[in-house]
């Protein structure tokens, strides 16, 4: 246990914690914009929205997580795109887990009645004005449970970054084994880190839910 | 919108594409060599049917079942490289296994290649699940506390592989805030730091290779015997530079206390190097990536 305490161990930990809490916060960040504006597209009455929608859900949610770092980090390159390992992965993160912010969203949607909708028309608001202001406020407090799974996941699936020269928590792992410590104390201590993030994350999404969460 | 369509319908065309680029890279062009008309060939080995090692269990067990079974890598091109395809496997590595097997009684189809990771090669040894191994198995004294080894019978070190038109990097002291990949983990990684090198690392060596290719890292470090083996699969790419800075003695490892293998290995060696097999396994293969082969090395006396 006292594996953490040795060297500059501790630092490097630190170092690997922020750098998973910094690439999940910014991959959260653009994936909610991107699922919001997926789901805005995949329930438009514009059908090439629709469909940019639907193709985008099918493609991104279906290809593994490594794969997509493997286009980002190899391919784009190949088509004189160079962006940093740590871009790469903020740009895989946020397209993989955006698809899944989308699809829980659309759900929510599915949850206001259609009478609101068509009250907000009937005030004489457009598609935009309607789906902003009154739809979905009310399909993201439907959704606040599925949606913290998924920003839960996102931390973890994080991890995938470590093997594409991004520095977080799983690259600590790999240095401590090369540096032969015991594979269980390095489980325990990382595995304490992705539960406290895990952890902070529920606890705000609860406390939120609890604010907002519609009675019915 | 339409330029978020455009994107879209790129990022899905790429994804696609990746998919058809990975097994292409994967698979090192075995045809690669044949091009010029003077490719160098893989020498022949004489079987010594005659050979006879009642010392060695290893060996006698071997003999029995009627086949060895030879421990190696499968993902290091020109070294040892298991073609999936064709499950046939090649390198220089391979050549030197398949050499001391013929000195041993056995023809190259009674080799049964084992791919073993580097983790692993300890234990498969002692537990009798190879009865040697050869595969980039430096020989260290922690090592020798579990296991023996003959040879060696290469000297590699740590190296730089650049591309072809680099003129810059040069060694180790050139190598000053450039872009160097290495394996995540690897001891390369702290060898080039104390350079003063950038460091970027990913799983495998290939991945630093497929960078250096698009030239968003300058050089790609480790044992320049791999670095070499990259170099022959990019034929006029890339171009391994500079004196190795370090020293990595490749050695065959066997089970600990089989002196009799041991010798019977060494001796093997000695007589490849000596008749030139050696050389020609090297032209072969590492000897493609247009680096000459290096000094033969003196066997360490059997234990």
């Amino acid at each position: 246990m006292g594996i953490l305490f040795e060297k500059d161990n501790f630092s490097l930990f630190v170092r690997g914690f922020l750098g998973t809490i910094e690439l999940s916060a910014l991959s959260a960040l653009f994936a909610l914009l991107l699922g919001v504006l997926l789901a805005a597209f995949r329930v438009s009455p514009v059908p090439v929205l629709r469909g940019f929608g639907t193709a985008w859900v099918t493609v991104f949610r279906n290809t593994p997580l490594t794969l997509l770092f493997f286009v980002v980090t190899f391919m784009l390159p190949r088509l004189e795109l160079h962006i940093s390992s740590f871009t790469a992965a903020v740009a895989a993160l946020s397209v993989y887990t955006g698809s899944f912010i989308c699809e829980v969203l659309r759900a929510g949607i599915n949850t206001v009645p259609l009478g609101q909708a068509e009250a907000a028309r009937s005030l004489g608001m457009g598609f935009g004005q309607t789906l902003f202001l009154v739809v979905l406020p009310q399909a993201g407090r439907a959704v606040i449970a599925p949606l913290g799974s998924v920003f839960i996941a996102l931390p973890r699936n994080s991890a995938v970054a470590g093997a594409f020269n991004v520095f977080e928590l799983f690259s600590v792992q790999k240095t401590w084994t090369e540096d032969s410590a015991p594979i269980f104390v390095s489980f325990f201590w990382l595995a304490l880190a992705y539960l406290a993030i895990g952890f902070a994350i529920s606890s705000v999404l609860s406390l939120l839910e609890r604010r907002v969460a519609v009675a019915r | 919108m339409k330029a978020r369509r455009t994107v879209a319908a790129a990022l899905s065309v790429l994804a696609l594409t990746a998919v058809a680029a990975c097994g292409k890279d994967g698979t090192p062009d075995s045809d690669a060599g044949k091009g010029g008309s003077a490719a160098p060939q893989l020498p022949v080995y004489q079987v010594n049917a005659a050979a006879k090692l009642d010392a060695s269990k290893t060996w006698t067990t071997a003999k029995t079942r009627g086949k060895l079974v030879v421990g190696a890598k499968s993902d290091q091109p020109f070294l040892g490289f298991e073609d999936v395809q064709t499950g046939k496997r090649n390198g220089f590595d391979i050549e030197i296994a398949k050499m001391v097997a013929a000195d041993l009684g056995f023809s190259a189809d009674q080799i049964e290649f084992k791919t073993i990771n580097s983790s692993a090669r300890e234990t498969s040894l002692s537990g009798d699940q190879i009865d040697y191994y050869v595969g980039t198995y430096s020989i260290t004294p922690k090592r020798k506390e579990q296991i023996d080894f003959a040879g060696p019978y290469y000297i590699a070190g740590q190296s730089l592989l650049v591309n072809k038109d680099n003129t810059a990097i040069t060694g180790p002291e050139t190598t000053k805030d450039k872009a160097v990949c290495t394996a995540a983990g690897s001891t390369s990684v702290a060898g080039i730091q104390k350079y003063g090198a950038k460091v970027t690392t990913f799983e495998s060596y290939s991945l630093c290779v497929e960078k250096l290719l698009t030239k968003e890292v300058d050089a790609v470090t480790t044992d320049d015997s791999i670095l070499k083996g990259y170099a022959a699969k990019n034929q006029g790419q890339l171009k391994v530079v500079g004196t190795p800075f370090s020293e990595e003695r490749y050695g065959v490892g066997l089970k600990k206390g089989d002196a009799a293998l041991q010798k019977a290995i060494n001796d093997a060696l000695k007589k490849h190097e000596d008749n030139g097999d050696w050389k020609k396994a090297y032209d072969a293969t590492l000897g493609l990536s247009g680096s000459a082969a290096p000094a033969v090395p003196a066997l360490d006396p059997v234990s």
